[in-house]
């Protein structure tokens, strides 16, 4: 029992960065129809983002302590940081300690631009080319993206800590009475992913700009007509997808070390996320991301790796075979959507 | 000639002229020069021409005609490699059964393969072979290698060893693949004043093989059979309205793109006998739609001069380094001299990839048709301009009789 509540935690975190990307994905698909290779490049520039605030927030300057000395006995240089003399040392130093959480505020203005930027600079050339040719120039750009981040921040996984406080771990299973030990940074991530989805449906439908969002999903030209920019409500809603793979991109960064090709890893995944939810379906979307990731976690159990060796490596492409052979239109997906 | 029209009999000898004498027009520079550096004649880099030119032939066949994107075609390449090997390993050095059982096996692979992705079309066609790719990639690096039942060799990939089986091996054959005891490495080196050609036997006999796939692709492109898989890109629906099943069609042009890749992964094991997973992982596939999109995609060459441009510029930029830069630019003066390096250096050396990538996008966005797309249009050009030269003659000749 305690196992399998484990292992169904595990499924949840992996589960919520799949979740999260392919919610994106779809959300591009849904409005703008293009299919989006380059999304998995956005998740690694969030985690970049986390990264790179980590270096910023240590900009430091060297100061000549006098009153030490290193081993030569000369004076030893002591480097400060410049936000451990703004807010002073322990401040300072907090804030330092709790750079990834702040890194989710450095990330979404920069994410929202990069997306606009994407959107406006080159996806809106390629609403009418074919769904081949926007796979292809998507995965060029995503190249692209890739061969930048490792010409700055070189090609090995830079770790990011999670704060102290969010770094141990926690007896899950105090409240039912049983013995789960749980990293808590993935308790974290669960939650602030669910935050996330959530927050995205409720905007969805609750919100005017939802509404008209939603209108324009399921028929475009009515809603131009009726005299609503709804190319610009797209547009927006680019730069939100873009801002939740960047913040599930952010948040991961303690689980997994961030590298350059962080991104192509989960594309490949998400994608299959995508398909298996059904083209154009966020609660699929969403729902898929978190069934592919429990299973992904009981078969890679040493019960189910016994039974069928390798099937933790292959068990969500066989997923996703089986259902886009049984199920065509995904567990989810709505009739009229990329139908042949 | 051999059942072509003209147009393709020329096209042809082109491309059997340029295989047969590449190791002289590659190799442009005298070897000590300071150029040298552009020449691409050695033996290694034309065989990874030819061995990608076979590959991307084989894409073009499915993609080209049918139009279904597959994101999986590396998988062919990386079984036939194995297939090849693995004859290496068990029977004989010889390249002729090791080549014969990849293509077979690949084909077998693709057979299956195919059986199962051609039932959807699209954008999920792409993910299931892009699925059954993957799958391939991950079986192979893991669970194939297991000590009971190795099929695969892992993370080390697959090679011959001095106690396997080999059964028809002798002493007097080399211990190399060989056709009929002519080494793969055997290599003649030509010296003629200050340039060097190679002539190597590896490249000889994978560019025949080459031009004997390229004579067939011609063959499939002009058949009725081809004529089917364009119709099948045009307007499937309405084929299937006039009562035509089109997956048979579509599923042999599978299968013979599959052994294509399968041929290309023998011939890569024939000139370094070595297989290892990774060239099953899905940015292998990636690499030969690039090379296919690249030269231009359902077009007879485009892929051949795809696979060139991307390996011989992959192979030359990489080279490139800061010193070799600054060895260019030094007739700038020494502040823009360094500015010039600072902006090229994140393009070269390591960064070919950023170029690539950069270059394909360029590709996709103005020139849908690739290189030979871009050659047509230049062509045009320059005929255009012609004739209106002398469309001008004539007006100017016919006004004055007036």
């Amino acid at each position: 029992m305690d196992s399998i509540i484990l292992q169904i935690l595990n499924g949840l975190d992996k589960g919520s960065a799949y979740a999260l990307i392919a919610l994106g994905l779809t959300l591009i698909f849904g409005t703008l129809g293009v299919v989006n290779f380059a999304h998995g490049a956005l998740f690694m520039i969030g985690a970049f983002c986390a990264v790179t605030l980590q270096r910023i927030l240590n900009f430091s300057y060297e100061t000549i302590d006098e009153t030490k000395k290193d081993f030569l006995g000369n004076p030893l240089k002591v480097e400060t940081p410049y936000v451990e003399s703004w807010f002073g040392p322990e401040m300072g130093a907090g804030i330092i300690e709790w750079s990834v959480p702040l890194a989710i505020l450095f990330c979404i203005p920069v994410m929202i631009a990069v997306g606009f930027a994407m959107e406006r600079g080159l996806i809106k050339f390629f609403y009418k080319r074919t769904h081949a040719d926007q796979i292809l120039v998507t995965f060029g750009l995503a190249i692209v993206l890739q061969e930048i981040i490792k010409f700055y921040y070189g090609a090995n996984p830079i770790p990011t800590p999670a704060p102290d406080a969010l770094d141990g771990v926690i007896n899950m299973g105090a409240i039912i009475g049983m013995d789960i030990t749980y990293p808590i940074w993935r308790v974290v991530y669960f939650c602030f992913a669910a935050v996330i989805i959530l927050g995205i449906f409720a905007f969805l439908q609750f919100t005017t700009f939802g509404m008209v969002v939603r209108a324009g999903m399921a028929d475009r030209e009515t809603v131009g007509i009726l005299g609503i920019n709804i190319d610009r409500r797209f547009t927006i809603m680019f730069g939100i997808a873009a801002a939740v793979a960047g913040l599930a991109g952010v948040m991961y960064t303690p689980i997994n070390p961030p590298n350059y090709h962080m991104g192509m890893d989960f594309l490949v995944l998400s994608f299959v996320v995508v398909v298996v939810g059904g083209m154009g379906s966020l609660p699929g979307a969403v729902l898929a991301g978190f069934i592919l990731g429990i299973l992904e976690s009981f078969a890679s159990t040493a019960w189910a790796t016994s039974l069928l060796p390798g099937i933790n490596q292959v068990i969500i492409y066989l997923v996703a075979i089986i259902i886009l052979l049984t199920r065509p239109r995904g567990l989810m997906g709505r009739k009229g959507v990329m139908e042949e | 000639m051999l059942g072509l029209n003209k147009q393709d009999t020329s096209l042809f000898l082109i491309v059997v002229a340029m295989t047969v004498l590449a190791p002289f027009f590659l190799n442009p520079f005298p070897s000590e020069s300071s150029l040298a550096l552009f020449n691409a004649g050695y033996p290694d880099l034309m065989q990874r021409f030819v061995i990608f030119g076979i590959f991307a032939i084989g894409f073009n066949i499915l993609f080209g005609l049918t139009g279904y994107l597959s994101f999986g075609h590396a998988a062919f390449l990386g079984v036939g490699s194995y297939a090849a090997v693995w004859i290496f390993k068990l029977f004989t050095y010889n390249v002729i059964p090791a080549i014969v059982f990849s293509v077979i096996v690949a084909g077998a692979f693709a057979l299956f393969i195919g059986y199962i992705s051609l039932r959807r079309s699209g954008i999920y066609f792409s993910i299931l072979t892009l699925a059954f790719a993957q799958m391939s990639f991950a079986l192979a690096y893991s669970v194939l290698s297991n000590p009971n039942f190795n099929l695969t060799n892992g993370e080390t990939g697959l090679q011959v060893y001095g106690d396997d089986l080999q059964i028809f091996h002798r002493e007097n054959l080399p211990d190399f693949p060989h056709l009929f005891g002519l080494s793969m490495r055997a290599n003649y080196e030509l010296e003629i004043g200050s340039w060097l050609f190679n002539f190597s036997a590896g490249y000889y006999i994978c560019a025949i093989i080459m031009i004997a796939a390229f004579y067939l692709a011609v063959r499939i492109f002009r058949s009725p059979f081809g004529t089917m898989l364009r119709a099948v890109k045009s307007n499937q629906t309405r084929m299937y309205y006039t009562g035509l099943n089109a997956r048979p069609y579509t599923l042999a042009a599978f299968v013979v793109s599959g052994m294509y890749a399968g041929l290309a992964g023998g011939l890569m094991a024939a000139v370094d006998p070595l297989a290892g997973a990774e060239r099953m992982q899905w940015t292998a596939s990636g690499e030969v739609v690039l090379m296919t999109i690249l030269g231009g995609t359902g077009t007879l060459i485009g892929p051949i001069l795809g696979a060139g441009f991307i390996k011989y510029f992959e192979n030359i930029f990489s080279k490139i380094n800061d010193t070799i830069l600054h060895g260019w630019f030094a007739f700038l003066p020494e502040g823009l001299e360094n500015l010039m390096v600072a902006i090229v250096h994140p393009f070269i050396g390591k960064g070919w990839h950023l170029t690539l990538g950069i270059l394909f996008m360029l590709v996709i966005i103005f020139l849908p048709g690739g290189l030979v797309e871009g050659g047509q249009r230049i062509l045009n050009l320059l005929r255009r301009r012609n004739g209106q030269k002398s469309d001008a003659d004539k007006s100017a000749q016919s006004t004055p009789a007036e």
